[in-house]
Parts: structure tokens; C-alpha cells; sequence
């Protein structure tokens, strides 16, 4: 029976055995970045802990958390563990919310990540005869290049399309026949409504796609499998952590297996910043433990999500993480009630509507107004003004329902929301310009 | 049977009415009749044209939402009381019209007039028959 496997001895490893490995490895990467890293010495120091104290796995909750704005603080290069001469290649992350952040990887760093991205591959069934269309942007993101590194390493023919010129993309995905695509889930949604524009939706070879790098839902899985006809797989990773490949889905899509035997996963409360159980929503936070140009200890993700250790029936005894509920960043407070983006998104695409909306809040009189901007295409259009209004009571009920809180739906033309060939602008939350 | 009406989405923002009849003009539509529904949020423009697939495929390729959709149309004499006789007599048989607007017959004397009942087609049909029975003229 063919698993799917890339490095079957890591993946399939025994428990007790990769725990061994992880102790190994997180003594090993501590005791380099406490060497070698001002600010994680540091916080140790401050904290009381010296790297030898790390005798079990739990003694990693007495290292110090790492946050984003240590990232920043320490621009460009002050979290960097090895000598530059080291590094052999530097990506970052974009600078929407603040001072961008670099990171770095030797070349032993970026084997693990192919390797690591090539697990993944072969997971979701890609291998060497598959033409991969890798639509993932390339430059300082680390989605494009790393998604090309593992396609390579498995054998593959590797696409390096890039983001943008849709129509480029169809008529390359057309004539080279590519059967594998990588993209931002918006973005290959974007991409199945021109296919059907253009009416090659069902020609293309495509059969399987791997997403990631924005947060998506389930209903928006099975979208993008009906309407490119493909099967589709869920990725996960931050250029924080090490870009695309932390963690992967298996056949079974009962949750993403993070590669353990090179991140610890933990889940915390955010307030707390204690552990909660195996199963209870909390903050993922990752530790890297081989990484030599750029390890993070403790590094919090603001993503939010469960973890699950049970055995899975793909034979890997990695722990599966949920797909993110949404990034603590992302999650809004409108009138005191938690909203997150995906919440909207699953309610439009159960009645029928694109995911493709906006969230738009702001402050009026003091009290925070709540707006959802929806495409209303050709099928949800009806000529009376009676009907319209009735469809966007529809999607507002159908919203109270799941939040709590019902926002004003404005219709808009079909296709007209910024849309995204990188990510996605979801949210315009205009508070902020009042405080 | 019946009058075929394009109806288009339009946003409220300035512009959008003139660039729906431009995107018309430049597509060589001749616009025969049209009326707006406003609400504080959108419209929606209904048109009667020439050429009406034409013109949908125009306004859609244009990014726009439209739908056509099969309107009652009926011819009444240009004098007092010639409308009021047609909706009396749909009312009189259980129709309810939804909206309707007129517009001048290239005959003298006349006008015709789009109506939208409220229902499916099949009400449409029977609006259209009872009319017919009535000794209205239909526009076909
Ligand atoms: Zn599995």
C-alpha cells in the first residue's frame, strides 16, 4: 500500500523515539542560540534559565516566548545564529503591519526545506511524472521559492509561474499541461472563475492543488475541487518559522502533521501564555530544531488553533494541527463580540455567494458599525428591489446567527473586491484612524 | 411572447449610469425605454433595447451583474383612461403588478407600456392571456 511517504523513518518514527530526537535537538538549538543570539541570552538570563536546564521536553516552558516585534526590534539581522558568510540566501516578510522582518538559511537549512516541502508533496500524491504550476509570488516571499525547491527535489517539472497575468497563467497551465498548481486559495479560486470564463475549466489537466499562506475555510476547499476539478490539500507555515512546510496534510485531511522532528508545537492560552489540553483552542507556538541561520524559540504565531495527537490512519505518528480558526490579528472585536473573517466567509458560500467579500468597520458616535461587502453575481440577481432586499436580510440573519451580531450588507458587482493575486484584502477596520 | 427587458446592477457610486448607457452607445444599442429603482445603497436599471443579448453580453463583459428577464407588454391608446382599463383588469383577475413604466409607440396615439407581475412565468403567461381576452393589444 503506497503511504505517500517522503522520509518514511522520520515521518512514521515511533513516538517515544522522535521525542528523543526533539530533546536532542532543542538542547542543541538552545545552547547555539544562547551562545550566539543577544536578545535570547538575554531573556534567558532575565528568566533564570541556562540552556543546560533544558533536561526534558516540558522544561521548553521555561524558555521565553518570542513575539513578532522581537523580530522587528532585532532588524535585520540580529536573530541570526550563524556567521553571514553562512547564509546563503534571505527572504522576508512584507511590511503591512509594521517594520518588515528578514530571515535567513544556510545551505543545510534549505535541504531540510526542500525536504520538508517534499513531504508534503507526496502526501498529497504529487511525484516525478506531475507538472507542477507554482503560482505561489517568487521573490522575498518564501511561498514561490520554496514551494520550487521540494517540486524539484521529488522530481517533478517545476512551473516557477509566479503570481499575476491570469491569462498567461491559463494558457501556460494549458499548454504545458501542468496537473499540480500551488497557490493562495484566493487566488485559485480567481483563477477557476476565468478558467470557466474562458471556458477551459474541464480542459485543464489539473487533478491536484496545494494551498496555503492565507487562511481559508472548508466550504472554500470544496469550491476550488468543484470548480477546477481537482483534489484539493492544505499547507502551513510562516516565513517566521521557516516559510511553507511546517506542516502538511495527509490523505486523510483530518488536520495538518507538523513535521516534528523539526518544530515543537505547542498551543497556549494568548493571555495566559500557559498550555492548554490536547483539543482546546489556543495560540500555536512553534520552536525550531535544526534550523542553524534563523531558530526561534517559543516564536507565537497569533494563529489559533488545536492540536491533536492521536494516531492517524496514514501511519505518521506526527501530531496534527487544526487549519488556523483565524490569526489572533485577524479576529475583530466588533460591539464586544469576537468575529473572525472565516466566519463570513463560511456563511457567504453556504448561500451561494463568492468567497470573495470585506469587512468594513468603523466607529460611529461611538458605536462600532459593521459592514460586509458581497459580490452579488448574475445567478443571486434578481430584478426587484423587494428581492434583493430579502437576500441581504437572508445574509445578515444567517450571519447573526453564527456571531451574534448581524452587519449591514452592501452589494457589489461581481469580481469588483480587490482581489488578489498575492492575498486578499479582507478586512478594513477604520477604528483605528479614531483613536 | 412578451418583452424581453435587461435589468443592471448599479452601484451607488457617480458615474455608473453614464458609463452603463456609454458601454450601451459604444456596443450600437439603441435604448428604447428604461426606468431606474433607487434605494439609498443601489439601483437598478431596466432597460428596453434593440438588440438585448447584445446588450447583456456589453454590460456584463463590463464587469457588471445582469439578468433578462420576460416582461408583459402591452399597446394602450394615448387618451384618459386608457392605462387604468389594462391594470384594472389585472387586478380585477388576482394579478399584482410589481412595477411598470411606459414609454411612446412609434404609432401616433399610442403607448406601450412594460409590466411586471409578480410571480413566475407561468403567472406572466396568464397575465399576458387575460389581457389578450380583454381585447388588449400585446406587444409581441
Ligand atoms: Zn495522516
Amino acid at each position: 500500500m503506497n503511504r505517500n511517504y517522503w522520509q518514511p523513518g522520520y515521518e512514521t518514527m515511533p513516538r517515544e523515539e522522535l521525542r528523543e530526537l526533539q530533546l536532542a535537538r532543542l538542547r542543541d538549538t538552545v545552547a547555539r542560540v544562547y551562545a550566539k543570539v543577544p536578545i535570547y541570552r538575554e531573556r534567558m538570563d532575565k528568566a533564570g534559565v541556562r540552556p543546560e536546564d533544558i533536561r526534558t521536553l516540558d522544561d521548553i516552558r521555561r524558555l521565553p516566548f518570542t513575539v513578532k516585534q522581537d523580530l522587528r526590534d532585532t532588524y535585520p539581522y540580529g536573530m541570526f545564529a550563524c556567521d553571514m558568510t553562512d547564509v546563503v540566501r534571505l527572504h522576508a516578510s512584507s511590511g503591512t503591519t509594521g517594520k518588515q522582518i528578514v530571515v535567513g538559511y544556510t545551505k543545510r537549512d534549505l535541504e531540510v526545506w526542500d525536504n520538508l516541502i517534499a513531504r508534503q508533496l507526496v502526501a498529497a500524491g504529487v511525484g516525478s511524472d506531475d507538472f507542477i504550476h507554482v503560482a505561489f509570488g517568487y521573490g522575498l516571499f518564501t511561498g514561490g521559492f520554496g514551494l520550487h525547491g521540494g517540486a524539484q527535489l521529488v522530481g517533478a517539472t517545476v512551473i516557477p509561474v509566479s503570481t499575476g497575468n491570469t491569462a498567461r497563467q491559463l494558457t501556460i497551465m494549458q499548454d504545458f499541461g501542468s496537473t499540480a498548481i500551488c497557490a493562495t486559495p484566493s487566488y485559485a479560486l480567481y483563477l477557476a472563475e476565468e478558467a470557466e470564463k474562458a471556458g477551459i475549466a474541464d480542459k485543464l489537466k489539473l487533478r491536484v492543488g496545494i494551498f496555503g499562506a492565507e487562511p481559508w475555510t472548508e466550504e472554500m476547499r470544496r469550491q476550488i475541487e468543484a470548480r477546477l476539478h481537482i483534489k484539493a490539500f492544505d499547507i502551513y507555515g510562516l516565513t517566521e518559522v521557516m516559510g511553507p512546510g511546517v506542516s502538511y496534510e495527509c490523505s486523510d485531511q483530518k488536520g495538518m502533521h507538523v513535521s516534528e522532528d523539526h518544530f515543537i508545537i505547542e498551543i497556549i492560552d494568548p493571555d495566559t501564555g500557559e498550555p492548554v489540553p490536547d483539543g482546546t483552542p489556543g495560540e500555536i507556538v512553534f520552536t525550531s530544531l535544526t534550523k542553524k541561520a534563523f531558530p526561534v524559540i517559543r516564536y507565537r504565531t497569533r494563529d489559533i488553533g488545536t492540536v491533536n495527537r492521536e494516531p492517524c490512519p496514514c501511519g505518521r505518528t506526527f501530531a496534527r494541527m487544526s487549519k488556523p480558526k483565524g490569526r489572533t490579528d485577524d479576529m475583530l472585536i466588533i460591539r464586544g463580540v469576537n468575529v473572525f473573517p472565516s466566519q463570513i466567509e463560511t456563511v457567504l458560500i453556504n448561500l451561494g455567494y463568492p468567497p470573495n467579500y470585506q469587512i468594513i468597520v468603523d466607529r460611529v458616535n461611538s458605536l462600532d458599525t459593521f459592514e460586509v461587502k458581497v459580490e452579488l453575481t448574475d445567478d443571486n440577481f434578481d430584478d426587484s428591489v423587494a428581492a434583493l432586499a430579502r437576500k441581504e436580510r437572508t445574509i445578515t440573519e444567517a450571519m447573526r446567527s453564527l456571531l451574534g451580531i448581524g452587519p449591514k450588507i452592501t452589494l457589489v458587482n461581481p469580481r469588483s473586491l480587490t482581489r488578489s493575486e498575492g492575498k486578499a484584502v479582507r478586512v478594513i477596520d477604520r477604528r483605528k484612524l479614531h483613536d | 411572447m412578451a418583452v424581453k427587458q435587461l435589468s443592471v446592477f448599479i452601484e451607488n457610486r457617480p458615474g455608473t449610469l453614464v458609463e452603463v448607457t456609454e458601454i450601451l452607445a459604444a456596443a450600437d444599442i439603441d435604448i428604447r425605454a428604461l426606468s431606474l429603482a433607487e434605494t439609498p445603497d443601489y439601483g437598478i436599471l431596466r432597460l428596453i433595447v434593440d438588440k438585448t443579448e447584445r446588450a447583456c453580453e456589453a454590460v456584463r463583459a463590463s464587469g457588471r451583474t445582469v439578468t433578462v428577464n420576460h416582461m408583459v407588454g402591452v399597446r394602450i391608446c394615448d387618451r384618459p383612461g386608457g392605462l387604468s382599463a389594462a391594470l384594472r383588469l389585472l387586478a380585477g383577475k388576482g394579478f399584482e403588478v410589481e412595477y411598470m413604466y411606459a414609454f411612446l409607440s412609434e404609432k401616433e396615439n399610442e403607448a406601450e407600456v412594460v409590466l411586471r407581475v409578480k410571480g413566475s412565468s407561468e403567472d406572466r403567461a396568464a397575465a399576458e392571456k387575460a389581457l389578450a381576452e380583454g381585447g388588449f393589444d400585446l406587444i409581441v
